[in-house]
């Protein structure tokens, strides 16, 4: 141990010579500037002109960019416990990602804003309802914001703890460093894993508090963690045009983005159909409600476009090599998945919304006869969709994922740009796929 | 010696480093019909060598997708056509129910395609092949880096290929006969 103790990693010049390591100064602040000025002007916008609306359409936003924000905190975690090396470079981008949970935290004061009536099913129960009188327990508007504190203070906590780990050794060169987080990456993403899973439960599936899915955090995860790489993928590119990182994360780096990408869109299909099939087989009235709730009012047809969307067409066009490889076909495919995050976050959230409060009781009943009367065709639910949507169901999202950039691009101007005395720097930049 | 049919040329080198730089030198020399046998990857020889892209994954896509059409019409076959058969309210043909047998079908067939043809494309299994004559061959398993030129390259001469080899580095040359 004293001998490693005492190693310190090959400097920067001497792995790679022609690599900035920082932003020069100055430089990006326009960008960062428009991302956020552009992110609080559609959040504005949308709170303006949305009503109680917005409430759903801000966490269909919320959700989906904090889904990118705590994948990239999984990321650098897994990264750790692996000990890999081709992400090292990688890995800066994601640490300055996760370091968006603290601002996240801030963000979330819509959602509490809403909180009565998002939540209205749980918060005011009908005093006959048995079923939300056994959940009591758990959900309660105390308990709701402590857990709120409780999970935010474990990702920050982890992101923190990672962050500022690495951005000592770029001073120290420390190797100990990469060990010490190497060990707490452990426990750190057992916590993860529960807090993840616990906050969609509580922020996203008790918005239909009758309803229940064990695999539900797992879905999240996985779709967060595909737009994680997407989003990754998208910053990497831009910065590239920009004239930084482009050695750093090159197309090998690209080509593996790529594949994890592939994959975990692939993982998203493969949780879902699981948790849906059950549903469907078991036949549950309590458990097919969800879907009978999404099988109208137009989400019929959004539910055959996340099928087609979320897998089919990425299934074909992300399977190639050449395609990861190639940067412009990448970006495309990443930001159409973005797109379809957004989609998908809108089916998770927004047919609660529409039914929610209206149709307190008897809402399943209704929806289950209202799916039999309107078997319309797809064109016609697309139609139906098309009508109800409000422009925030996309803005909030875009809104949001604007803000993200804006930080992750100032976060990015305020430290070297790769992991610069890592000791797995010279094996990250110049490993190649086989 | 003059009467056997002659396989190649194999020469041995003592690094990863080295037989990079060989391969280069061969391959920029107009030699073909070459390969390197290594005891671990060597990163980029397969592009010093010029090699083209596998073929593999277009067996693989093809046996998949066999399995998914096969594993669709058995069960069509079977439980909507043959022998309409009601299973707990379900129709005869719930695409539901066939996502877990299509999806271990196409795996099933992708993989032993994907087993069994990189074996037929690298002509397995044998049990003998002429590299094996080389009298230090066995160390390609071990600390030793091998470089081969095959008899049937346009450019192979007995003669000229065995001192090109030797120059740029080789050890233990010898010509292996079929």
């Amino acid at each position: 141990m004293t001998a490693t103790a005492n190693m310190t990693a090959p400097s920067l010049q001497q792995i790679a010579p022609n690599l900035e390591s920082r932003v020069k100064p100055g430089d990006l602040a326009t960008a960062q500037m428009a991302l956020l000025g552009v992110g609080v002007a559609l959040i504005g916008a949308g709170w303006a002109t949305g009503g109680e609306h917005f409430y759903f359409s801000y966490l269909v936003g919320y959700m989906g960019v904090l889904g990118i924000c705590l994948c990239a905190l999984f990321f650098t975690m897994v990264q750790h416990i692996t000990r890999a090396g081709w992400s090292i470079t990688v890995r800066r981008l994601a640490e300055n990602t996760m370091a968006a949970l603290p601002f996240m935290l801030l963000l979330f004061v819509p959602v509490v804003i809403g909180f009565d009536h998002l939540y209205h099913h749980w918060v005011h129960p009908d005093a006959n309802d048995a079923v939300l009188a056994g959940k009591s327990a758990w959900l309660n508007s105390t308990f709701f914001f402590v857990r709120v504190v409780i999970y935010f203070a474990v990702w920050i906590g982890l992101a923190l703890f990672f962050r500022s780990g690495s951005l000592k050794q770029d001073e120290t060169g420390d190797p100990a460093i990469s060990l010490r987080m190497a060990r707490v990456a452990a426990p750190g993403l057992l916590l993860f894993a529960l807090s993840l899973t616990f906050a969609a439960f509580d922020w996203i599936m008790s918005l239909d508090p009758h309803w229940f899915s064990t695999i539900f955090g797992i879905t999240y995860f996985a779709g967060g963690f595909m737009a994680f790489l997407a989003f990754t993928i998208v910053m990497a590119k831009w910065l590239g045009t920009k004239g930084y990182l482009k050695e750093a994360i090159n197309v090998e780096h690209y080509h593996d983005l790529g594949k994890l990408m592939f994959g975990f869109m692939v993982f998203w299909t493969y949780t879902n159909f699981s948790q849906y099939m059950l549903i469907w087989y078991a036949n549950l009235p309590e458990e097919t409600a969800w879907f009978a709730h999404r099988a109208v009012d137009g989400w019929g047809a959004i539910g055959t476009i996340l099928v087609v969307g979320h897998f089919f067409i990425p299934f074909v066009f992300l399977m190639s090599r050449h395609v990861k490889r190639n940067g412009i076909a990448l970006s495309a495919g990443a930001i159409f998945l973005l797109v379809i995050h957004c989609i998908d976050m809108q089916f998770l959230i927004l047919p609660g919304a529409d039914h929610g409060a209206e149709h307190a009781a008897g809402g399943e009943a209704h929806a289950v006869a209202h799916a039999h009367e309107h078997a319309n065709g797809f064109s016609a639910q697309l139609g139906e969709y098309l009508h109800n949507v409000h422009w925030t169901d996309f803005g909030c999202f875009i809104g949001l994922l604007s803000i993200l950039a804006g930080i992750v691009v100032m976060n990015v101007r305020k430290t070297n740009l790769v992991p610069l005395r890592d000791p797995k720097l010279a094996e990250s930049i110049h490993f190649e796929n086989f | 010696m003059s009467n056997t049919n002659k396989w190649g040329i194999v020469a041995e080198f003592d690094s990863a480093a080295s037989i990079y730089q060989a391969c280069k030198k061969v391959i920029e020399k107009g030699y073909t019909r070459v390969d390197a046998h290594t005891p671990f990857p060597v990163h980029g020889l397969d592009k010093a060598l010029r090699q083209g892209p596998s073929h593999l994954g277009w067996i693989v896509v093809c046996f998949g997708l066999t399995g998914i059409c096969v594993a669709q019409l058995m069960m069509w076959w079977t439980n909507a056509f043959d022998y309409r058969f009601w299973v707990s309210g379900k129709t005869p043909y719930a695409w539901e129910t066939t996502i877990p047998i299509t999806f271990e079908l196409m795996v099933l067939l992708s993989g032993i395609s994907a087993v069994f043809g990189m074996f037929g494309l690298n002509r397995l299994p044998r049990l003998h092949h002429p590299i094996f004559r080389h009298k230090t061959f066995h160390r390609a398993s071990d600390d030793r880096f091998f470089l081969s030129v095959e008899a049937t390259d346009p450019k192979f001469d007995t003669n000229e290929t065995v001192a090109f080899l030797q120059s740029i580095g080789g050890q233990h040359v010898e010509v292996i006969e079929e």
